[in-house]
């Protein structure tokens, strides 16, 4: 088979599988958050937190339920990643400094994952159990928990009751998470990934060196890293590492858990609206947006430019041969689409514009189908905007699922899609306007690439790395933890305000004059808006960077 | 504009060149920060402006004089959009001022009701002191001196002043026509009015202020719109502001490329910067954002209705149910007639003649209406009243409900059925069950039956047969009503008819619901019950009783000819006082909107074309690739960047016709109207300015 023609059929037969997990899966977790009745663990939980399951939180109630839930994950992150060499040190690493603690707690509590240390000599065991996968779960369950209170924004009338965070968050955890993290991990022990609790094990190479090979437990944590859209990987190599990602068709696995619940949360929202197409609808943006980055992305690694890919056939370096050009492309775009940043390849080592669509694709906001519920409430407040523009031009007050898009509903709007660019934009400046760009590996535009790449990332919570650059010295840790920081939660606040504000509503009914909001006209307008937006946000930063190596 | 006219044809009046000169004082006296900051993206321009001018004077150069002036002249061009806007509504308060001419009043203290007016106490007070609640007298020739309700009396009145029409109308204590504005003139007989109007707050004050814009306050769309256009400032403002480091460094990257006018070892220069900036933020819609919502407000003006507020316009471009009165609105004013329906014996010829002939004096216009059809069926001339010395005519009163003619030796009766047969009996006359059957049969039409019967001396009398009045629907409702119902809009009709009648009237009109046996409160009712399910609605009125339902509606149009309460009520006020216009005040709240968008999209879809202009002209020189960016093929770095900058000023001034005019709006579903507006301005907003800068690029490309 072609490289090009192998590359159709993995995409093709993970478009199948999802199209089935799209309808079953998103109903199975659509009856999750809507269900009335609480297990017994669930009871238990709730009376050890004293929440009532059945008291309903206000936008601000809940919001503040989530920072105050966030903002303790990450006190306790850091006091546990500084002091895990005194509590169970195995193997035996010492406590993670001061900078790298901070950045990795804001990292794994905002989703984001960066890393900004390699994994397998840096955290104890302990600490990536304990610790990162933790909030591998639990941060994956805020984002999704904020995707559902804000969906219920428009599917309820007239109410100030947005749901439970608490509720949410328990359940979206213990019913959806741990189930398919549980299936998950023993495919991926089948597979080959690693399962163990070994110190590390010294070796001697083909070449008679000696390397030591650390074990631990791998599989359980690479399918939440997958599953929660986190990519932290338990390795440096992330899933390059054949201990974490072995064959090929584990690198199939793994993308089918990264896309599974973004891809199906379309569908929760169209359930809770009770109109399935608009669901479609927003699913098809996605799907579109996403194809086409694919397809650019294979492209431009197929039949890239530069001398030594021309002269072998395609842009081979930095790529594992086990996976080859195509699937690894098809993974960076994925785990860039989605927020999770896992790399099965080295993104710094892409053509000039294949390396552009990476970033392209998180500063789209990481929309298509983006992370776990940030995917859908991102596309849901692109679809606000494009609502509004497109309402007025159908002569109506704009609005979507009858609710009206007024001043107040613009200004949360606004404000959502204008943090997370002035945050890149003004870390980027502020790295190059002060020597901390000087750690970057390359010079020139591609050097520059590294540094837009990282603040990127960190914004828009990804966590995928272009690398090349340093990034673990004081100020990057620092300014990059406040990027993730500020891109993770400010926008939340604004989603939850737009829900309070939508919930309040009463809804219009729709007419002949409505502007109809699943139809094919929509669906590419709003595709349209997502990337003109993003285009003429970051034209200029790309132009200096990978248009100006790569054109 | 009446209720014929072509739906869908919403134009204003075309924009005269003169006017943009005329204009161009008020635009010079718009450059005041003071004033402008209101507008923050033009406020930022002329900031930008400032700069550049201070950068041209410290380092002066053709291309940096040439950039600070036409920035200057972008500006400028959205000040002279608004004012050109505002100087329409200047133009019209004239008018009116002149209207407003302090005039005396003749005041009578302690008026009571029909009181002689030999026992009042007059006075004379100026015009301007009078308060609400005073009486005061006026006579032909004198003007009124304040708005009020006639409470005495009954004159003509010429209101040309300001409705525009020269021909009087009649206004009368009582009823639905008793309101008269301050200003018009009384022209024949006297009348006693009571002053309902504020001092200083008349029709007449709030009519100049809304004409001239100075008590205009943003609508809730044009608030929300102004956040987005703000926020999309702000980026744009972040991505130039953040790109000067950045250039900084890939400036000392390529340390050997030449400096150029726009990029040097310190960076952007500060006159491109602004050139950029300016180029990228909303300035088309930010520009014509307020002079489009003059406009809308100015093409109502026009069309004789006055809107108290921009929300009530925005709130007409959403209505989802109109409720429209059947008399007058849906049907002609009154039944006419239709058809005589003679009973066996009788030829129509017979019946048309006795009937016409009972009609010749009866000034109702169902009366005038037999005459009408007798001529037209059976040309029967009309005769006059003088032909039949001997007639005496009978006039309809509520008591006999019957009117008729009595001849020599011949009387003839029309009215309601049950009146005139017990006529025929009293006069001996044995009426067939026939008559019964086809009066039974019109009713069940929804027509309204007029028996006619006649007594000819020394015989008995008998019934000649059935006129079928009928309510004639105006022409073209049906087309309207259709039209409404692709823009999503529920009509009901409101009529005072039983349901059987309203039924087949409403049928007939093509109206998707109806609501019978109307009383008042059945209105507020219903309006309540639209606006409990997230429905706006839209009404029209004029009498008294139709205040509380005006003031609940969303959009309460009322009509000039009615009561003060009524207009008080209201937040329209239509001059003309024809009800359909609230179907043309739909369509011009939705062709605001409409315009506001279709800008919105084009202004945003613009930006893409001046990237592929200003990022090569910046950066090509020191990464010769991006020089591929350059697709337009524009001459030299600085003659693309000034190329960008212009096309923004003139495509300000070029838009400034459709600003005031308003995007061209027919009723159809949203699909289409979405489908067409992003086709035009969508694509149009993308391709436009690629050939608008290439052109001005080879216009200039001498220059430098």
């Amino acid at each position: 088979m072609s490289m090009t023609a192998a590359g159709v059929v993995f995409v093709l037969s993970l478009i199948a599988v999802l199209a089935v997990a799209y309808r079953y899966f998103g109903d199975y977790m659509y009856r999750v958050v809507v269900g009335r009745r609480h297990s017994v663990v669930e009871r238990g939980i709730y009376k050890v937190l004293r929440v009532n399951p059945e008291g309903e939180q206000s936008w601000k109630a809940y919001a503040g339920s989530l920072l105050a839930f966030s903002a303790v994950s990450l006190l306790f992150l850091y006091a546990l990643l500084r002091l895990q060499h005194v509590l169970w040190p195995n193997p035996d690493f010492p406590g993670v400094t001061n900078h790298i603690a901070w950045n990795t707690a804001v990292s794994f509590v905002t989703n984001t994952n960066w890393q900004a240390y390699s994994g397998e000599s840096t955290m104890t065991h302990l600490s990536q159990m304990a610790g990162l996968s933790v909030q591998n779960f639990v941060s994956a369950g805020v984002g999704i928990a904020v995707a559902v209170a804000f969906v219920r924004g428009f599917a309820r009338r007239k109410t100030n009751d947005l749901g439970n965070f608490w509720v949410d968050l328990t359940r979206i955890t213990l019913r959806i998470l741990l189930p398919v993290a549980v299936v998950g991990t023993i495919i991926l022990i089948v597979g080959g990934v690693v399962q163990n609790f070994s110190g590390g094990h010294d070796v001697t190479t083909l070449t008679g060196g000696t390397q030591t090979l650390t074990g631990g437990p791998v599989a359980s944590q690479e399918v939440i890293k997958e599953l929660g859209t986190n990519g932290g990987g338990f390795m440096n190599a992330n899933s390059a590492h054949p201990f974490e990602n072995p064959t090929s068709w584990t690198n199939w696995v793994e993308l089918v858990l990264i896309l599974l619940i973004p891809v199906a949360m379309p569908r929760v929202f169209g359930r809770m609206v009770g109109q399935n197409r608009q669901g479609y609808a927003i699913l098809a943006v996605m799907g579109i947006l996403a194809v086409v980055s694919i397809a650019l992305t294979n492209g431009f690694e197929i039949h890239g430019g530069g001398t030594v890919p021309q002269a072998i056939g395609a842009a081979l370096e930095g790529k594992e041969m086990r996976f080859g050009v195509s699937n690894s492309a098809t993974f960076g775009s994925i785990t860039t689409l989605t927020s999770t940043g896992a790399v099965n390849s080295f993104h710094d080592s892409y053509t000039a514009l294949g390396g552009m669509m990476p970033m392209f694709n998180m500063m789209l906001g990481e929309v298509a189908p983006g992370g776990v519920g940030a995917g859908l409430y991102g596309m849901l407040v692109l679809a606000v905007i494009t609502v509004f523009v497109a309402g007025l031009m159908v002569g109506r007050t704009p609005e979507y699922l009858g609710k009206k898009i007024g001043a107040r509903e613009i200004k949360f709007a606004s404000l959502y899609f204008l943090i997370t660019p002035l945050v890149v934009l003004t870390g980027v400046a502020a790295a190059m306007a002060t020597s901390n760009h000087t750690t970057m590996l390359n010079v020139g535009p591609h050097g520059f690439s590294e540094v837009l790449y990282a603040f990127t990332s960190a914004a828009n919570n990804n966590g995928s790395a272009f690398a090349g650059i340093t990034v673990n010295t004081g100020w990057w840790d620092t300014a990059l933890g406040f990027a993730m920081l500020l891109g993770r939660f400010l926008p939340i606040i604004m989603v939850l305000g737009l829900a309070g504000s939508l919930a309040s509503q009463q809804p219009v009914p729709e007419s002949q004059g409505t502007l109809p909001t699943h139809k094919p006209l929509f669906v590419a307008m709003l595709a349209g808006v997502t990337v003109v937006l993003v285009a003429l946000t970051f034209l200029p930063a790309l132009a200096l960077g990978p248009l100006a190596e790569g054109l | 504009m009446t209720a014929t006219t072509t739906p869908g044809r919403i134009g204003g009046g075309l924009l005269d060149p003169k006017q943009l000169w005329k204009s161009l004082p008020d635009a010079l006296l718009k450059l005041n920060p003071r004033t402008l900051w209101r507008n923050p993206v033009m406020f930022i321009v002329e900031i930008g402006a400032v700069f550049t001018t201070v950068l041209a004077i410290g380092d002066p150069s053709l291309f940096a004089w040439l950039i600070t002036i036409w920035l200057w002249l972008t500006v400028l061009s959205a000040n002279l959009a608004e004012a050109v806007a505002e100087g329409r509504g200047k133009a019209q308060a004239a008018t009116l001022r002149a209207a407003k001419r302090d005039t005396m009043a003749l005041r009578l203290a302690e008026w009571t009701p029909g009181q002689d007016r030999t026992r009042y106490r007059e006075e004379s007070v100026a015009a301007s002191e009078l308060r609400q609640g005073d009486v005061v007298y006026v006579e032909a020739g004198q003007t009124i001196p304040g708005d009020g309700d006639v409470v005495e009396g009954i004159a003509s009145v010429d209101e040309s002043a300001i409705t525009g029409e020269s021909a009087p109308v009649i206004r009368e204590s009582g009823g639905d026509r008793s309101a008269v504005t301050g200003g018009t003139k009384v022209l024949s007989d006297r009348i006693v009015v009571k002053i309902t109007q504020k001092p200083g707050e008349s029709f007449i004050d709030r009519m100049i202020a809304l004409v001239e814009g100075a008590s205009r306050q943003k609508t809730p769309n044009e608030i929300a719109l102004n956040i987005l256009l703000a926020a999309l400032t702000i980026i744009f403002l972040f991505a130039v502001v953040t790109l000067q480091p950045m250039a900084i460094f890939a400036k000392a990257f390529q340390g050997a490329a030449p400096d150029t006018a726009a990029l040097n070892a310190d960076g952007i220069s500060g006159i491109v910067l602004v050139s950029l900036l300016v180029c990228l933020i909303p300035t088309t819609i930010g520009a014509l954002l307020s002079a489009i919502g003059i406009a809308g407000m100015d093409r109502l003006v026009q069309r004789n209705v006055l809107a108290m507020s921009g929300r009530a316009v925005e709130a007409a471009g959403d209505v989802n149910t109109l409720l429209l009165d059947k008399t007058g609105t849906i049907t002609l004013g009154n039944r006419q007639a239709s058809e005589f329906l003679p009973v066996e014996g009788v030829t129509p010829e017979t019946l048309a003649d006795a009937a016409q002939l009972s009609s010749l004096a009866d000034e109702t216009p169902e009366g005038r209406s037999i005459v009408v059809l007798a001529k037209q069926d059976y040309e029967l001339r009309a005769r006059a009243e003088g032909v039949m010395p001997n007639a005496t005519f009978v006039p309809f009163s509520a008591e006999t409900r019957m009117s008729g003619v009595d001849l020599t030796d011949r009387r003839i009766r029309k009215g309601a059925a049950a009146a005139v047969m017990k006529w025929v009996r009293e006069n001996g006359g044995h009426p067939t069950e026939e008559v019964g059957d086809t009066v039974d049969a019109i009713a069940g039409s929804g027509g309204t039956p007029l028996v006619v019967a006649e007594h000819v001396e020394g015989q008995p009398a008998r019934a000649l047969g059935v006129v079928h009045l009928k309510d004639v629907v105006k022409a073209g409702m049906r087309e309207r009503f259709d039209e409404m119902r692709r823009m999503g809009i529920r009509t009901v009709m409101i009529t005072g008819d039983n349901p059987r009648t309203a039924k087949a009237i409403a049928d007939e009109a093509g109206v998707d619901d109806f609501l019978a046996e109307a009383k008042p409160e059945d209105k507020m009712a219903l309006i309540k019950k639209e606006q409990e399910g997230g429905r706006l609605v839209a009404m029209t009125g004029d009498g008294t009783n139709d205040a509380p339902a005006l003031a609940q509606a969303d959009v309460g149009v009322a009509m000039n000819t009615g009561t003060s309460a009524a207009k008080e009520a209201g937040n329209m006020v239509d001059l003309d006082s024809d009800p359909t216009k609230l179907i043309e005040i739909v369509e011009i709240g939705k062709q605001l909107l409409i315009t506001r968008g279709a800008l919105t999209t084009f202004s945003i879809a613009n930006d893409i074309a001046k990237y592929f202009a200003i990022i090569p002209a910046m950066f090509a020189g020191i990464y010769p690739s991006l020089d591929a960016l350059n697709i337009m093929r524009l001459s030299s770095p600085e003659s693309a960047i000034l190329s960008a900058v212009v096309f923004n000023a003139l495509i300000i001034v070029a838009l400034i016709p459709l600003a005031l005019r308003g995007v061209r709006y027919r009723p159809s579903s949203a699909s289409k109207l979405l489908t067409r507006n992003l086709w035009i301005y969508g694509l149009g907003g993308i391709v436009v300015p690629f050939v608008g800068i290439k052109i001005i690029d080879l216009i200039i490309q001498g220059i430098f």
